[in-house]
């Protein structure tokens, strides 16, 4: 009985997110035309609304290409890796107060371990499709995913200090709710460093580097079609609410806003999560992408020193004011 | 089974992950049943940009690679540490402050060591 209920849960939070997935490239390519001042998607339905129904439709008709010399189980496995990794994430996120399927209390490193894994469905997707692009995007996609992992990592260890706890629920508890309490306020370093690095773990521009098309074709998904390439795309939209999920609740008070909202308690979370993913496409709109050899500059000549200031300073500061 | 240590809270992502892999599988396939399927050989050969594909796919690569993936486990080992570190960091105080700086001051002399040696320079 507990479990239907649990399996019921997990299909509804499913649909709301695969939903989302839908109209995230939807808004994407909306919000990108106006900002090139383009109309973005028309034609299917009122100003293109049916468009990401269209495009799944489109992609689960494809045919599905493996191609000749490809490693046949990891090629066809790989992209299913990506996405499990990448829903797991989603059972310990709480959206409000109880409103979690997973309430365990090693929450963030859960998160950390589900999001180092998806990089293993990328390397296979690689290595298994036996072509020179796919090689390097997947080779180039470890070196950035690990180098990034670090300062990703090392920049939450402030928020754990203040928090004393893994505990995604308790993280926002313990953040209070008025607007001066956030976490933002005393980890801004903290922040700065999980946003530059929340950009390179979920591969965006512009550090969009394993499917560099200018150089790579399409990096690690080259030799990917129809519904498997559809299934990449997934992972990584759904990577990208992870993450803004994890900034929301470590940094910006989770489900806490300057007033409750009657009957839907997520709302603030929701609100939040949709001004992060506003970020990720507003960057997409504006910046060009780093150099391969900029970007492993960024990540351990910049990013990780200035985490590690970070702890020093939170550890300091919280000696001084006992 | 009774005395078995049952988490309860890990049922629902056991169950999550079940659902996930369910529904990856089972979408790609029902939908071999619809999708249509003419390969002929110019297809299924990998890409590379309309060329023959020529040697080995499979080839070596750079040993800057190889560096990367070494000092990630340096830090990432510390990283561990330091999860556990920060969550009773109030109970220790100023001991725990300088005991993980001499700590992460001995990680670091490598670091500054692959720094001036190059490994983090991705271009000579």
């Amino acid at each position: 009985m507990q479990i239907l209920t649990i399996v019921l849960q997990i299909a509804i939070l499913l649909a709301i997110v695969l939903l989302h997935v839908a109209y995230a490239t939807y808004f994407e390519r909306k919000i990108i035309g106006h900002m090139q001042v383009r109309l973005g998607p028309m034609m299917v339905g009122y100003h293109g609304l049916l468009q990401p129904i269209a495009d799944g439709i489109k992609s689960f008709f494809k045919e599905d290409i493996v191609p000749e010399q490809a490693d046949r189980p990891l090629f066809l496995f790989a992209p299913v890796i990506c996405l499990v990794t990448m829903l797991t994430s989603l059972a310990v996120i709480p959206f409000a107060k109880g409103w979690v399927l997973a309430d365990i209390n090693i929450g963030l490193l859960f998160i950390f371990a589900m999001s180092s894994l998806a990089s293993y469905g990328v390397i296979l997707a690689g290595w298994a499709s036996n072509s020179k692009y796919t090689f390097l995007g997947g080779l180039r996609s470890m070196a950035q995913v690990i180098s990034y992992e670090l300062p990703l990592g090392l920049s939450l260890v402030g928020v754990m200090m203040l928090s004393g706890s893994l505990n995604l629920t308790t993280i926002v508890d313990s953040q209070g709710s008025s607007f001066s309490s956030m976490y933002l306020f005393p980890q801004l370093i903290g922040f700065f460093v999980f946003f530059v690095a929340m950009l390179a773990e979920t591969n965006r521009v512009p550090f969009d580097l394993p499917e560099a098309e200018t150089e790579l074709v399409s990096g690690y998904i080259t030799e990917y079609s129809g519904m498997r390439y559809a299934l990449f795309f997934m992972a990584e939209y759904i990577g990208m609410m992870v993450m803004s999920s994890i900034g929301t609740i470590c940094f910006l008070g989770g489900w806490n806003g300057p007033f409750e909202v009657p009957f839907f308690p997520p709302f603030w979370f929701i609100l939040k999560v949709y001004g992060f993913l506003f970020l990720f496409i507003w960057i997409r709109a504006t910046l060009p992408r780093y150099r391969y050899d900029q970007l492993m500059a960024l990540g351990w000549k910049l990013l990780l020193p200035l985490a590690l200031l970070n702890i020093f300073l939170t550890g300091l500061f919280k000696i001084l004011v006992h | 089974m009774s005395g078995l240590y049952l988490p309860k809270e890990y049922l629902a992502i056991l169950l999550f992950i079940v659902l996930g892999v369910g529904f990856g599988v089972v979408t790609l396939w029902i939908g071999q049943f619809f999708r249509m399927k003419r390969p002929y050989f110019e297809k299924l050969v990998a890409y590379e940009s309309g060329n023959p594909p020529t040697d080995e796919p499979r080839m070596r690569f750079s040993v800057k690679f190889y560096l990367i993936a070494i000092l990630f486990i340096v830090f990432d080992v510390e990283a561990i540490y330091l999860y556990s570190w920060a969550l009773v960091y109030d109970k220790l105080g100023m001991f725990a402050l300088v005991e993980m700086f001499i700590f992460i001051a001995l990680l670091l002399v490598g670091y500054f060591y692959g720094w001036k040696k190059g490994a983090l320079q991705w271009e000579k």
